[in-house]
């Protein structure tokens, strides 16, 4: 078929996931609807429990919805087994087969697929390089390290050349230093396979760095799709203000709308210019979120004037607290350069500037 | 003053001495009840039968021979004893199909318990060791009850009208199998579950996401991973399979002898105590070969397939 691209790989139209029956009936997703294009590299990002995993595991196959449909390149694939699913999973804790050698771990797909073993072998050859695992073929799974059994894991779910790829929280078992490897060499497979990727994490970084686009879930719904940018600077409701990153949130008046900003009143009296979600509805009230490093404490007058309550070095920037009048906190986060530190002392008199456009109303 | 060094090497030999102190009561069973009976067997084996049983204290290969060969009672030349082969080979046929149906049977079941919830399993082991409580004899004679001709199964199909004859089960080697497949099933269904109760689930999921279908998972995934269960279940049944006593005498009626019957024949009736000496270590022997053979096989493969 021609891969135009743009096109989804999958679609995800109404779907809800029903644990239990009766009084323990649990909702482990709530009609959820999302579009996965092709190529992309898609993160499911939310807490535990928020049904990311619940999802991916309704795209492998290995639980049903209990409403809705799934397509895959515009077929419903909800109601079948996962072995006739062109989807592959890379799980959290691998699920490496323990009996079976690295390269037969690798070539099972393709064995299951009735595919020659000359094919066979030469792929896994081909995916034993992709990973640089060339020199641990014939090595037992349980004699590798972990960084190695995630190669492995990956190179097993690559191999049969599946139209979507799942990663079930793949890096998670890794320390720091091999996660942030691993997350570049996941970036890496990638754009060198051209598969579509469906990643489920917890940890916003990881979902920032690597993403096409996001999606922000929590308890059972997803509540914003965008690029990391997207998600980041225009959170379009509190849980996902609150869940990336850092965020100060004000509560303001609205006083006059023009296009896509809004002038808004604060508690303390200071009006500023905010940008306005995507279908938001005017009812006079409405909460403004600024990042700590889209803001900068001055000595003199700002857009907001407050005392200092705190200052708390962290070695690559300093968080500046100030309470402002009205009573709310902000937190400040100004870069640390040599020599250029302004130091505040604590119940000092200080302005805040808040950059253009760095001001966003949420939703809710 | 003891140092360090020495403090540590006494706590070592306190503990090598403590681990013989606590194993020395088993150990000493071992050698009194189990080696020491062994070594009297092996040695009545090599003398001559009395005449009223017994044995009397005169060297003789009289029985090891006679395992064999056969001495004929008019003009004394010896013949092969087919007779023995024959009723070994029974023994050995019945015990690897009741071991074999063991494990079709239990295998299911024991997977059945393994996936349940961990509250619902202790109930379900629990049903599985019910009938370990109750007399070998009495589970025996309640199988009779049940395939005899006047029994359920035969008054069920008469009243049907599906027979018109009762089916003749008692007595016959089928009845032998199903004695011996109800009475060792929970022997292989214990351990076959107590290693699927450790099988990681999520790999059966990863085959099913890999392709494997449900009959490709079992055997590719499943199947290797349970196998020290299956190992350590066909042991435990066919052992005691092999020289299985009560349930071929009630069951088969002793039309059908067993080794075990045969050796016992020995003892009683036959008065020839030096050759079901000589019988007892042949079949140990055999059985002893048997498994090692089975072991190493069933050991060695997972490194062979793929």
């Amino acid at each position: 078929m021609p891969e135009t691209p743009g096109r989804n790989a999958i679609e995800v139209r109404g779907v809800r996931k029903v644990f239990g029956t009766g009084e323990a009936q649990v909702a482990a997703l709530d009609t959820v609807s999302v579009s996965i294009r092709e190529n992309e590299f898609f993160t499911l990002l939310g807490p535990s429990g928020c049904g990311k995993t619940t999802l991916l595991r309704l795209i492998a196959g290995f639980d049903f919805p209990s409403e809705g449909e799934i397509l895959l390149y515009g077929s419903d694939i909800a109601p079948l087994p996962p072995f006739k699913r062109p989807v592959n999973t890379v799980f959290q804790s691998y699920a490496l087969f323990p009996h079976m050698t690295v390269a037969q771990n690798i070539g099972f797909g393709l064995e299951m697929l009735g595919k020659p073993r000359a094919e066979i072998d030469a792929r896994v050859t081909e995916m034993l390089k992709l990973v640089r695992m060339e020199k641990l073929a014939k090595r037992r799974t349980s004699q590798i390290s972990g960084g190695q059994q995630q190669r492995v894991a990956l190179a097993r779910a690559l191999a049969p050349q599946p139209k979507v790829l799942l990663l079930d929280e793949p890096l998670s078992a890794l320390d720091y230093k091999l996660r942030k490897e691993m997350q570049i060499e996941l970036k890496r497979l990638q754009l060198e396979t051209g598969i579509t990727f469906i990643f489920v994490t917890h940890d916003q970084e990881e979902a920032l760095t690597m993403s096409d686009r996001i999606a922000v879930m929590s308890s059972g719904k997803i509540l914003q799709v965008g690029s990391p940018r997207d998600i980041y600077d225009r959170p379009a409701e509190r849980f996902v203000a609150d869940f990336i990153g850092e965020t100060n949130f004000l509560s303001a008046k609205v006083d006059s709308i023009d296009g896509g900003k809004a002038r808004v009143t604060l508690k303390s009296g200071a009006t500023i210019s905010a940008t306005l979600p995507d279908g938001f509805r005017p009812d006079g009230e409405a909460t403004v979120v600024v990042r700590p490093e889209h803001a900068k404490a001055v000595k003199g007058a700002g857009d907001l004037s407050g005392e200092i309550d705190n200052v708390v070095y962290f070695g690559t920037d300093t968080h500046v607290h100030v309470k402002l009048d009205g009573g709310e906190l902000f937190t400040v986060r100004q870069q640390n350069a040599r020599g250029a530190v302004a130091s505040f002392e604590r119940g000092e008199r200080v302005g805040v500037v808040i950059g253009d456009d760095a001001a966003q109303i949420l939703k809710d | 003053m003891a140092t360090a060094a020495e403090i540590e090497k006494q706590a070592e030999a306190r503990e090598v001495r403590n681990r013989w102190l606590l194993s020395a009561p088993a150990l000493i069973i071992i050698l009194l009840a189990a080696s020491g009976p062994l070594l009297i067997v092996l040695l009545y084996s090599f003398l001559t039968p009395g005449p009223y049983g017994d044995v009397q204290w005169k060297f003789s290969t009289e029985g090891w021979i006679s395992v064999i060969l056969e001495r004929d009672i008019f003009d004394d030349t010896l013949a092969f004893a087919s007779a023995h082969l024959t009723i070994f080979w029974r023994s050995l046929k019945l015990a690897i199909m009741a071991t074999v149906a063991t494990l079709i049977f239990g295998f299911p079941t024991a997977y059945f318990i393994a996936t349940r919830s961990e509250r619902t399993r202790d109930i379900w082991l629990f049903l599985i060791t019910i009938p370990f409580w109750t007399n070998l004899l009495i589970r025996t004679f309640a199988v009779l009850q049940v395939i005899r001709n006047e029994g359920i199964i035969n008054t069920a199909l008469l009243n049907l009208g599906i027979v018109d004859q009762p089916i003749q089960m008692l007595y016959t080697d089928f009845a032998i199998m199903v004695g011996m497949v109800y009475v060792y099933l929970p022997l292989m269904v214990l351990p076959l579950y107590a290693s699927m109760e450790k099988l990681d689930f999520r790999l059966v999921e990863a085959g099913y996401d890999l392709y494997a279908t449900r009959w490709q998972v079992l055997r590719r995934i499943i199947f290797p991973m349970v196998r020290p269960g299956v190992v350590a279940g066909s042991i435990l049944v066919f052992i005691p399979a092999i020289g299985a006593y009560v349930t071929p005498s009630v069951l088969g009626g002793g039309k059908n002898m067993m080794f075990a019957n045969l050796i016992e024949l020995q003892f009683g009736q036959g008065r020839n105590w030096p050759l079901g000496a000589a019988l007892s270590i042949t079949v140990m022997a055999i059985v002893m070969v048997a498994l090692l053979v089975y072991v190493r096989n069933t050991s060695s493969s997972e490194v062979r397939h793929g």
